[in-house]
C-alpha cells in the first residue's frame, strides 16, 4: 500500500490540471482511499503524473539486435556496470535490452511499444521483451507488404483477409496493425519501390492506397484498440508531403496513425534539398479527426537509423556512405539499418530538427499528438527531455534556433511561434494521449482502477532536468526508481491483442505456407506459455 | 507413437518438418531428416549410461556436481564460459547471466567460425535475407568457400537450389548455381559452374570482383594468382549484376582462412556494390544448430556478439583479446564452464593444454573429448529432444524445439540455473 500526499496532479483524462490530491495504491492500482499502514510519500513541492507511455520506438527484435551487433562503437563510450540490483549493459542509440529497461524506468516512462516487428520474427521480439526490465511492453506486427495480405486484397477476399490478419495477430501476440512503405518494401526485393501511393505492386495488382484502406478497414471491422498505424510512402525524400496527404485522404474517415510525421512533412522536388509542407498537413490533421500523428522528432548528434523502409535505408546509406544493412524476410517485410549523424549546421538535419518542433506547435489538439523521436531514428528516447523543453521554454527554443543552420530555419514558420506546452498539455503528449490512442483503458491516468504507475518529479524551472531526473517511479504499486536510482528489478507486462478468427482460413494460411515459407505452420505460432511469461491480453 | 513438425537442432539449416517415430525410450526414426540429422536424432534419441554428474571421472549426484562447479567457478579469478553453439537460447541467457556474476568471460564458437563475418557486419553492414527469399527469388546462387552438400545436407533443396518458390516456379531450372572453392568438392555436381580458386586467394578474387562490378577495368597481370582467368572473373561478375536476385552463401572457406575479416568484409562489400545493378544478398553458411542463437543473445543482453569480458563489471568487447583461443593460449584462463561444444577437439594444441591444465567444467549430452578431460563433467538433457527450448537458424529466424522424449537428465538450462543460484550465494559471502 501506498500513499502520495501533497503533490501537484496531472491526469488530464479527468481534467485534473495541477490540483493538490492524495493518490492511493493498493495491489498495483490505484484505488479512491486506504484505510490502514503502509509507506507514505509526501510530495509537497512535487509533480504527479501518470508513468510516461512510448507508443512508437524501436527496442526489440530482430532489426534492433542486428543494430546491436552492428555497432560496438556505439556502445563503447556508454557502459553500464552491473549493481547489486541491475544487470550490465551498454547504452548509447542502440541499448542492451536491460539497459533500455532501466533507462525508460529512470526516465518515469513505465510503458514502450516496438514500432515494426515482422512476423516471423514475433518469438525474437518477445525473448527480448523477457530481458526488458521494468517497463510494460507490446509491439506492431508489420502488415503492409505482406504477400498474402495483397493476394487477399487484390481477389477481393476482405472476409478472408479479417481472418488472417486476426489470426497473425493471435500468432504474433503482436498489438496493432502496423503499415511500413506499403508496397515499396515488396517492390524492394527486386529492388524497386513505389513512389506515390497509386502506384501498383508488381506482380500483385494492388496499390498502397489499397493496401492502407483494406488493412484500416480491416482494423475497424476487428475492434483493434488501436488504429492502423502508418509509415507512408516515400519517407525522408523531398516532395513526399503529398504522399502523406494522400494516405490521410486514403483512410477516409476510418482511424489512423501516421508515425513519425516530420519524415513525411518534406516540400521540395525528390533529390533536391526540401522544405517544411507541416503548415498544410497540420492543417489536416486539425481539421480531422480520425488522426493522430507521432512526431519522430530529430536531435542533434550521432544514432542509428533502423526502419522496415529497406529502400529508404539504401538511400540514407548512399548519401552518407556509412555502413548499411539490408534484411529482406520471406512473405512479410524488410529492414535496414545505417548510422546517421544529425548535424546542426547541416541544412538538411536543420530543417527536420525545425519541422518536427512545428508538427508540435502547430496541430492545436494535444491528444491527437504523441512525443516520439521514432527512437534511435530521430533521436534516443534518452533525449525526450530535451523535446520537453523546447516545447515548454521558448526563451530556451529561441536560444537553440540561433545555434542551427539559419538558412533552414528562415524556411520554416518556426520562429513565428510563441506557443509553449503547458504542464498538463505535456502529461497528455507524453501519456495521456498516447495510451487514449493505443486504447490503453488501464494506463495514462491515475482514476481508480488504472495502474499504478506513477512518475514524481521535482519541480524545477529547467523542464529537461526535471524530466530527466524524477524523484520516484513507481510502477504497479512498486517504488521502482528513487532519486535517479533503480531501488528493485521487477519485470512489466507484455500487451498484446487476441482478436478471433474464423478457423477455416487456417487451411489457405497453411497452403501458402507450404508454397513460400521455410517454416512449417505448425511451428509459426508464438507459444504464449513459453515467451510471454507476464500476459496482458487488451481487448 | 509419430511427432510430426519436429525441429532438428543439429546444424544452422534447423529443418523443421522432421517426422520422428519413437519405440519406447527411444527414436527409430526420423524422415525428412538428412544423414546428419538421422544420425543425430538416432544417437542422442536412445538411452544413455552415462553418470548425471562426475568429478575427477567418478561418478557424483547432481548436487554434489553442482557444489563443487560453483565453488571452482566463483573461486576463480579469470573464468571463461564457451561453447553454447548447441544448446537452447534460454541456457544461453542464463549463461550470459553467470558470466555476468562472475566477472569473466563468455565466447561461443562464432569465435572460431563466423566471427569474421561479425565482424565484417561491423566494418561495413550485411544486405542479407531469409532462407525463404532465397527459396522464392533467387535465379543466381553462389556457394563460396562451403561445402552444403556434406555440412548442411539438406540446404540446397529445401531453401537454395532445387526448392520451388514464388517467382522462381520450376526450381533448379530457374537458377543458376555456382560453387567457389579451393578444392572440387561433393557439392560442385550440385552447381552449373565450378570455379576453382587457389587457397589463400579468397580476398583477391572478391576485391578483383568488386572492382568489375564497380566498372573498373583490370588487366589480366592484377589478377594473376588467384586461379582463375580474368574472363572468368568478368563472367561471375556479369552473372552477378545481370540476375534478378542473387545470393552469395559464404562458408567457412573465407572466414577460417588467411584474410578472415578481410575475406568476408571483401564478400559483404562486393555484395553491397552489386546494388547498383540488382538485388543481393549475403547469408553466412553457420554451422551449428544454435550458434546463430548466442550471437543474438549475447547481442541483446550485452551489445556484442562473441567474445566478451565482463571484469570491469559491464561488457567489452575484443576479439583477440577476450576471445577463447586467445585467452587460453595466453594461458590467462584460470577456470573454464563448457557447455554444449567439444574445444578439446576442435581448438589449436595450446588452447586445448590450457583446458587441460585448469578445472573444467563440461556439460553435454554425450561423452566427448572434452567431458573426457573435464574436472566435472555434467550429462544434460538434448535440447530438442529431452528439452523444449529456441533456436535461431541461420537467418537469424527464431524455432521453437520440441520435447520428443523424456530425460532423467537435467536440461542445460536447469543446470547453469542451479550454478548462477549457487555462485551468487557463494560470491555474497
Amino acid at each position: 500500500m501506498l500513499r502520495i500526499i501533497n503533490g501537484e496532479v496531472y491526469d488530464p483524462i479527468h481534467n485534473i490540471d495541477g490540483e493538490i490530491r492524495e493518490i492511493c495504491v493498493r495491489d498495483g492500482y490505484i484505488v479512491s482511499s486506504l484505510e490502514g499502514g503502509g509507506r507514505t510519500i509526501d510530495a509537497a513541492g512535487m509533480v504527479i503524473m501518470p508513468g510516461g507511455v512510448d507508443m512508437h520506438c524501436h527496442i526489440a527484435g530482430p532489426k534492433v539486435n542486428t543494430a546491436r551487433k552492428m555497432r560496438p562503437e556505439d556502445h563503447r563510450r556508454d557502459p553500464v556496470p552491473k549493481t547489486s540490483i541491475t544487470r550490465s549493459g551498454v547504452g548509447k542509440s542502440v541499448p542492451s535490452t536491460f539497459a533500455t529497461g532501466y533507462r525508460y524506468a529512470a526516465m518515469g516512462y513505465t510503458s514502450a511499444f516496438d514500432a515494426a516487428v515482422p512476423p516471423m520474427a514475433a518469438r525474437h521480439a518477445h525473448e527480448e521483451f523477457s530481458d526488458t526490465p521494468v517497463i510494460d511492453k507490446g509491439f506492431f506486427v508489420l502488415m503492409g507488404n505482406n504477400e498474402f495480405i495483397m493476394q487477399q486484397i487484390a481477389a477481393g477476399e476482405r472476409e478472408k483477409l479479417r481472418h488472417y490478419v486476426a489470426w497473425l495477430l493471435q500468432a504474433t501476440k503482436g498489438y496493432a496493425i502496423k503499415i511500413v512503405n506499403p508496397g515499396g518494401v515488396e517492390l524492394w526485393k527486386f529492388r524497386g519501390n513505389v513512389h506515390s501511393i497509386d502506384d501498383e505492386v508488381t506482380g500483385f495488382g494492388v496499390t498502397p492506397r489499397q493496401i492502407i484502406a483494406s488493412l484500416a478497414e480491416t482494423n475497424t471491422e476487428l475492434r483493434l484498440p488501436h488504429p492502423v498505424h502508418i509509415h507512408c510512402n516515400n519517407l525522408g525524400i523531398a516532395g513526399n508531403w503529398q504522399a502523406t496527404l494522400e494516405t490521410m485522404k486514403a483512410l477516409d474517415g476510418q482511424p489512423g496513425h501516421l508515425a513519425h510525421v516530420q519524415f513525411h512533412s518534406y516540400g521540395g522536388r525528390p533529390g533536391g534539398l526540401f522544405t517544411s509542407r507541416v503548415p498544410e498537413l497540420a492543417e489536416y490533421v486539425n481539421t480531422h479527426a480520425n488522426l493522430t500523428v507521432d512526431i519522430g522528432q530529430v536531435l542533434f548528434g550521432d544514432t542509428t537509423s533502423m526502419t522496415g523502409d529497406g529502400p529508404l535505408a539504401y538511400m540514407l546509406h548512399q548519401i552518407s556512405g556509412r555502413k548499411w544493412v539490408n534484411v529482406d524476410v520471406e512473405c512479410e517485410e524488410g529492414c535496414g539499418i545505417v548510422p546517421i549523424e544529425y548535424k546542426d549546421k547541416n541544412y538538411i538535419h536543420a530543417t527536420q530538427w525545425a519541422i518536427g518542433l512545428e508538427w508540435f506547435l502547430l496541430v492545436r489538439d494535444p491528444w491527437r499528438i504523441a512525443l516520439s523521436t521514432d527512437h534511435p531514428n530521430g533521436a534516443s528516447f534518452v533525449a525526450y527531455p530535451q523535446i520537453i523543453r523546447l516545447l515548454m521554454d521558448r526563451e530556451y527554443r529561441k536560444e537553440a534556433l540561433k545555434k542551427v543552420n539559419p538558412k533552414a530555419i528562415a524556411k520554416t514558420s518556426l520562429p513565428d511561434h510563441d506557443r509553449e506546452y503547458s504542464l498538463f498539455e505535456i502529461a497528455i503528449v507524453t501519456r495521456a494521449g498516447p495510451a487514449r490512442m493505443l486504447g490503453l483503458g488501464h494506463k495514462g491516468h491515475l482514476g481508480v482502477g488504472a495502474d499504478a504507475d506513477i512518475t514524481i518529479y521535482d519541480k524545477q524551472e529547467d523542464k529537461e532536468q526535471m524530466f530527466a531526473n524524477p524523484r520516484y517511479v513507481i510502477k504497479e504499486g512498486q517504488v521502482l526508481v528513487e532519486d535517479g536510482h533503480i531501488r528493485q528489478e521487477t519485470y512489466g507486462k507484455t500487451l498484446f491483442v487476441s482478436p478471433s478468427y474464423d478457423v477455416a482460413v487456417e487451411k489457405d494460411i497453411r497452403e501458402f505456407f507450404s508454397k513460400y515459407y521455410t517454416i512449417e505452420f505448425e511451428n509459426y505460432p508464438v507459444q504464449l506459455e513459453h515467451y510471454l511469461p507476464r500476459p496482458h491480453e487488451v481487448k | 507413437m509419430q511427432y510430426d513438425h519436429v525441429v532438428c537442432a543439429f546444424c544452422g539449416c534447423d529443418c523443421d518438418d522432421i517426422s520422428v517415430t519413437i519405440d519406447g525410450d527411444r527414436i527409430t526414426q526420423a524422415k525428412n531428416a538428412c544423414v546428419l540429422g538421422k544420425a543425430w536424432f538416432l544417437s542422442h534419441g536412445r538411452p544413455s549410461d552415462l553418470p548425471v554428474a562426475r568429478i575427477e571421472g567418478q561418478p557424483v549426484s547432481l548436487d554434489e556436481g553442482i557444489e563443487a562447479a560453483a565453488r571452482s567457478l566463483a573461486e576463480s579469478r579469470y573464468p571463461l564460459i564457451y561453447g553454447l553453439s548447441s544448446t537452447s537460447c534460454e541456457a544461453q541467457r542464463k549463461s550470459v547471466a553467470l558470466a555476468e556474476v562472475l566477472g569473466g568471460c563468455i565466447d561461443c564458437c562464432t569465435s572460431v567460425c563466423h566471427g569474421p563475418s561479425g565482424m565484417a557486419l561491423q566494418g561495413v553492414g550485411e544486405p542479407t535475407c531469409t532462407l525463404g527469399e532465397v527459396k522464392n527469388r533467387a535465379d543466381l546462387v553462389i556457394y563460396w568457400g562451403s561445402n552444403p552438400g556434406e555440412s548442411h545436407p539438406r540446404h540446397m533443396a529445401r531453401y537454395a537450389v532445387t526448392a520451388k518458390g514464388m517467382f522462381i516456379p520450376k526450381g533448379r531450372k530457374d537458377r543458376t548455381v555456382i560453387l567457389v572453392d579451393v578444392r572440387r568438392t561433393p557439392s560442385a555436381g550440385a552447381a552449373d559452374i565450378f570455379l576453382q580458386i587457389n587457397p589463400g586467394k579468397d580476398f583477391e578474387a572478391l576485391w578483383a570482383l568488386q572492382a568489375l562490378v564497380n566498372g573498373q577495368t583490370l588487366d589480366s597481370d592484377a589478377v594473376s594468382g588467384i586461379g582463375l582467368t580474368l574472363e572468368q572473373l568478368t563472367s561471375l561478375a556479369d552473372k552477378m549484376m545481370h540476375c534478378k536476385f542473387g545470393v552469395l552463401f559464404a562458408g567457412q572457406g573465407l572466414t577460417q582462412t588467411r584474410g578472415k575479416h578481410f575475406n568476408t568484409s571483401a564478400a559483404f562489400l562486393l555484395i553491397r556494390a552489386i546494388h547498383r545493378h540488382t538485388k543481393f544478398a549475403i547469408i553466412p553458411m553457420r554451422g551449428h544448430g544454435n550458434v546463430t542463437g548466442i550471437d543474438n543473445v549475447l547481442g541483446w543482453q550485452t551489445g556484442y556478439p562473441f567474445g566478451v569480458n565482463f571484469s570491469l563489471g559491464y561488457p567489452r568487447f575484443n576479439p583477440g583479446e577476450y576471445t577463447v583461443v586467445d585467452l587460453l593460449s595466453r594461458g590467462e584462463t584460470d577456470a573454464a564452464l563448457v557447455v554444449a561444444a567439444d574445444p578439446v577437439s576442435s581448438l589449436p594444441a595450446r588452447a586445448v593444454r590450457r583446458l587441460s591444465e585448469i578445472p573444467m567444467i563440461a556439460l553435454d549430452t554425450h561423452e566427448s573429448e572434452t567431458t573426457r578431460i573435464a574436472r566435472i563433467a555434467f550429462t544434460t538433457a538434448t535440447a530438442g529432444i529431452h528439452a523444449e527450448g529456441t533456436v535461431y537458424r541461420m537467418d537469424n529466424i527464431p524455432i521453437r524445439l520440441r520435447k520428443v522424449l523424456s530425460s532423467s537428465y537435467p536440461s542445460d538450462e536447469e543446470v547453469i540455473r542451479r550454478l548462477l543460484v549457487r555462485v551468487k550465494e557463494l560470491k555474497a559471502c
